[in-house]
Order: C-alpha cells, then sequence, then structure tokens
C-alpha cells in the first residue's frame, strides 16, 4: 500500500490536523515506512488463528445498575473554554 | 436522422412500475436506571449536565464499564426478534467530530453485535410478512445540542450522553411504506412487552431513520437510496416515505438519476429536503475499543434470558383466535397493550366468554380509560369484578346502561361490583309485578304511540320500552319489559 499526499491530506481532515505541504510530504514518507516494517507481519501464516479483539487475558467486566453520584455542576463545566447557564457553549456546528 | 438521445427516444414516461424498498434503522434508549457505561442516573428531564461524571464526560483517564442490565436487556430483544444469540460479543469506536460527543467517538458494535438474522412478523390485508432483521447492537447516546436561534453559537447538554441505546437495523425487505408502519408498530409492542424501554417518541426514547429506494419491478439489484431523518412519530415515518416514493418515482420516470442523499423530514412543510450527499459521507474508522473487554455469553445467560422472555403479542393473537373465537383483528386489538392482555386472560380464566369480554374491554372499559385520561396500567380494575359483572349482564341482574354505571363506579371508586350494585340499587327489575306496574303508567299516558303501534307502526314499541326505563330510572329489563307490552298490546288487538 502506498500513502500518498492525497491519503494524509484526507486523513488529516479526518483528524482535524492542519499540515503544511512540507508536512504532508514528510508524513508520507513516514507513514510509507511505517506501514511498510507493519506489512512484514503478512509473511505469517495466520491461517488458523481467530482476530485478535482484545489483548488482555479478560472479559465480561461489568457493573450493576446502581446509581453513583455525578460530578457537582460547578466541577463539570469547571474545564469548558465557554458556558452559557449550566450549558456547555459550542461553534454552531449544522451537520 | 435527428440524433435524440435514446432515453428520450424510447419516452421512459411512461408508466414504468416501481418495487419500493425500505429497510429501517430503529434507536430505542433502554430503561436501565443507570447510562450503558458509567453509574450517571438516566432520569429524564433534569437540569442540563447534573448527570454527567469523567466516563460520559470523555475527560483523560476515565474508564468505561457496562452496565450487566444493558447487556441483558439488549440480548432479550434480540431473542425476542429472534436473533441469533452471539456468544461472543465486543465493542468498538465509531470516530466522528461532533459537539454532542465529547470523546469524538461513540462506544458502537461493529462486526461482533449482540444479534444477528433475526424477523418480525407483521400483519398486511390479505397475508403475513417475515421482515428479516439484520443485527440488533448496543451503543450510547450522544448529548442534546440546542442551537440559538439567532447566535452564532450552540449550547450542549450531556445528560443524555452516554444512556444505552439500542440499535435494531432491519433488512431492506419492506416494501412500502405501511408495511415500515407496521413493522415499527410491531417492534415497538414487543419492545413494550420486554419492559425494557419506554418507546416514547416525543420523549426520544424511540427514533427512526429510513433508507428508501425504487427499483423497476423484477429487478434484483438495489436502486440509489436516499436517507430519511427527522420523523417524529410512526405517522410521520410512513408521511416522508410516501413522498419519497413519490419523488423518486417522478425522478425515475422522466429518466432522472436519484441523487444519493440525507434528507431531513419537514413536518409543516410535508416534504423531505437533502441534508448532506455521498460525498461528505462519513467515514467512520471503526476499531474495536481497547478500554472495554468482550463478552463471552454463555449458555446459561442465554438460556436464562430466554426463560424470562414473556409471551410476545404475536403468539397472543394466535392464542386468542385459537381458544376464544375472537377475529385476529379483535385479538389484536386486546394484545396491543400488555396490561389489557393480562386483564383479558385473567377474565377468560374466570369467566369463559372471549366474545363479551372482548366487547366489555374494547367498549366501556377503554372508554373509562379515555375519558378518566388514565393508563391501563394504573387502572384500578379487578379481574374478578369485571367478571361477575359480565355474569351480572348475562343472567339478567344488571341491564346493559346500569352495568356500564356500575363499571364507572367500580373503578372510580375502588369497590367490589356488590357493593357498587347494593349502594346505587341497580339491580335490574324483572319481576313481573314491578314491571306491570311501570308498563301501566307508561302505556296510560302514552296513548297516541299505543294507538300508531295497533295501526301497524311497529317502531312505537320502541318509544314505549324507553318511556318504561326511564320510569324504572333505567332498571328494568329491557327484554322483559318488551315482552310484557308486547303482550298486553296483543291483549288489546
Amino acid at each position: 500500500m502506498n500513502i500518498s499526499k492525497e491519503t494524509v491530506k484526507y486523513i488529516s481532515n479526518l483528524a482535524r490536523i492542519e499540515l503544511t505541504e512540507e508536512e504532508i510530504e514528510k508524513f508520507s514518507l513516514q507513514l510509507n515506512d511505517i506501514l511498510r516494517y507493519i506489512e512484514q507481519l503478512k509473511e505469517i501464516d495466520i491461517t488458523n488463528i481467530s482476530p485478535t479483539a482484545h489483548i488482555l487475558p479478560i472479559s465480561n467486566v461489568k457493573r450493576s445498575d446502581e446509581p453513583r453520584s455525578s460530578l457537582k455542576i460547578d466541577e463539570v463545566l469547571k474545564n469548558a473554554p465557554q458556558k452559557e447557564g449550566l450549558f456547555f457553549k459550542v461553534p454552531k456546528v449544522i451537520e | 436522422m435527428n440524433r435524440i438521445p435514446i432515453g428520450i427516444r424510447l419516452n421512459l414516461k411512461f408508466d414504468m412500475e416501481f418495487e419500493t424498498v425500505i429497510g429501517l434503522e430503529v434507536h430505542v434508549h433502554l430503561k436501565t436506571k443507570t447510562k450503558a457505561f458509567c453509574g450517571c442516573s438516566t432520569e429524564f428531564g433534569n437540569e442540563p449536565n447534573t448527570q454527567t461524571c469523567p466516563v460520559c464526560l470523555g475527560l483523560p483517564g476515565s474508564l468505561p464499564v457496562l452496565n450487566e442490565k444493558a447487556l441483558e436487556y439488549a440480548v432479550k430483544v434480540a431473542l425476542a426478534l429472534d436473533c441469533s444469540a452471539q456468544e461472543f460479543i465486543k465493542f468498538d469506536r465509531k470516530n466522528y467530530f461532533y459537539p454532542d460527543l465529547p470523546k469524538n467517538y461513540q462506544i458502537s458494535q461493529y462486526d461482533m453485535p449482540i444479534g444477528l438474522n433475526g424477523f418480525l412478523e407483521i400483519d398486511l390485508d390479505k397475508e403475513r410478512k417475515k421482515i428479516r432483521i439484520k443485527r440488533v447492537h448496543l451503543e450510547e447516546d450522544a448529548g442534546k445540542l440546542i442551537h440559538k436561534q439567532d447566535g452564532a453559537y450552540s449550547l450542549v447538554d450531556y445528560n443524555r450522553c452516554g444512556i444505552a441505546l439500542l440499535e435494531i437495523v432491519s433488512e431492506p425487505n419492506i416494501n412500502s411504506p405501511q408495511e415500515a408502519f407496521e413493522y415499527l408498530k410491531n417492534l415497538k409492542l414487543i419492545i413494550q412487552y420486554l419492559e425494557v424501554s419506554d418507546c416514547d417518541m416525543e420523549k426520544g426514547s424511540l427514533r427512526c431513520d429510513a433508507n428508501i429506494s425504487l427499483r423497476p419491478k423484477g429487478e434484483k439489484g438495489l436502486g440509489v437510496k436516499t436517507e430519511l431523518k427527522n420523523m417524529n412519530s410512526f405517522k410521520g415515518v410512513r408521511l416522508a416515505l410516501e413522498y419519497e416514493v413519490k419523488r423518486q418515482k417522478d425522478l425515475l420516470s422522466n429518466g432522472k438519476k436519484i441523487i444519493q442523499d440525507t434528507r431531513l423530514w419537514d413536518e409543516n412543510k410535508q416534504l423531505t429536503f437533502s441534508m448532506r450527499t455521498k460525498e461528505e459521507a462519513h467515514d467512520y474508522r471503526y476499531f474495536p475499543d481497547p478500554d472495554l473487554a468482550p463478552f463471552t455469553l454463555s449458555k446459561e445467560f442465554i438460556t436464562r434470558i430466554k426463560d424470562d422472555i414473556p409471551e410476545l403479542p404475536q403468539q397472543k393473537i394466535e392464542n386468542y383466535v385459537k381458544d376464544g373465537d375472537l377475529t385476529r383483528k379483535e385479538a389484536g386489538e386486546i394484545a396491543s397493550d400488555k396490561n389489557l392482555s393480562l386483564i383479558y386472560e385473567q377474565c377468560i380464566d374466570i369467566y369463559r366468554e372471549p366474545k363479551k369480554m372482548y366487547n366489555w374491554l374494547t367498549g366501556p372499559v377503554l372508554a373509562y380509560v379515555n375519558d378518566r385520561k388514565k393508563s391501563i396500567a394504573d387502572l384500578n380494575l379487578e379481574p374478578k369484578e369485571l367478571a361477575k359483572l359480565i355474569q351480572y349482564v348475562s343472567n339478567g341482574k344488571l341491564n346493559n346502561t346500569a352495568a356500564k354505571d356500575a363499571l364507572f363506579s367500580m373503578l372510580d371508586e375502588v369497590k367490589d361490583i356488590d357493593t357498587i350494585i347494593k349502594e346505587k340499587g341497580l339491580t335490574q327489575v324483572s319481576n313481573e309485578g314491578e314491571l306491570e306496574e311501570f308498563i301501566e303508567r307508561v302505556l296510560k299516558e302514552n296513548s297516541q304511540s299505543v294507538q300508531d303501534f295497533l295501526s301497524g307502526k311497529e317502531n312505537a314499541i320502541m318509544f314505549l320500552v324507553g318511556q318504561t326505563m326511564k320510569l324504572s330510572k333505567g332498571k328494568a329489563n329491557p327484554k322483559k319489559v318488551k315482552e310484557i307490552i308486547l303482550r298486553r298490546l296483543r291483549d288489546v288487538s
């Protein structure tokens, strides 16, 4: 697989990261190197191995449906760059 | 020769027959006390952002832990919809940026959901149809955005964010807006029977999006689809789909193409309008959520949930038709509310008159519910008392009018039927001696009607019966009254 400059632009847009032309060039090369390295894995025979969804040997971690206290409202809004009343205030985004 | 494009030469405007193909995505809030992955309360209608914590606000370092009730409820719905029980399930991250989602991803399920390949049956005019269900998966809801009309900003309330949400996706084998409507009605009913969600569209605890496309009749491949959003009721879904069928048909009949897009239903204008086209479609980059370990559902667990599923409406309808000589439609009316069906079944056990029970429940009992603006669930209706009441009508102790009075009083005052009858003196008068007295007076005071009857106007008898009923304050047995009057008048003539 080849990571073109278009792909880098596409990914940076998805991640909401603004890149300069030089950075796009640089990351395109770096990402290609990374992928080439990872591609060595393709040489391993995985015919009888099911895909790993999770690397830790644990499962079924759950809790009972018992309410716990929420954060106090001033703590909730403490780190908000902008607020109005009890609401978070954000730039208008219409999907 | 003129170079005319082939489409025009063939005149594609002729009535080509199209088949409608619809797939529905339904989201329901699960009725758990706490959110899907944290202990915040799910109570509706409280002050904004007061039901939030580091987990549902997506603060760094917080870890989600699945609510076991949410898992149970989700499995229950999947099994009730005849999905194959999945032994291994996991959660994935669905990535997108939008202010209603503080983590910038939604915990959802991608390739290993709770349930796969189920179905649901709907009643059509002449047949029953199985609508196939593709998948049932568990995810978390997003927060609520309030867009300020004038300002250039929005306000966010994260109380809803993180509430357990079940998504039920049908296969595209719904073939008309009416079928979609029936599917939604039955799906909601099943979920209500399971008591895992309120399914209240007004409160947003049930939401529905629809995918719709048309294809020439007989064709196998799918046409270009559009996605419809923002319908606030099942009727709204049907209207939006009907509008879209017509819009797409008009375009296709005129040789135009459908553009794949997401459209919003405008209830006031009764039309759909384009919100975004496919070019701007999302790329969600699903991947397994490393914060949530996968789940292995044991056979015992699945059996326990299965055993906990109550008899569902379709089965009840079958039973009512088979054991109670109700029509499918009548049986459906009883089964359309779980509490109503429970009352029906208990009454039938005491007094085996299904038809009478049906008439009383869908007649006076529902009239009472509507009149008093109550729900069947909070009626003080003792099946034993209702059965007794209907028995009294059958054996002549009460006439219909008095019985309806008695029912209303019984429900208002929460007393047993015998007490009500005694207090109100409602017992029907069938004693001939007492009735003769009333009739004597009525015949004397209404000689004109008597003459009318004697000269052949048969209807006059009903007036005389009515007068006697009135005189007896509704207590007279109308059948007996009619008998006696007929006998008396025959004697005269």
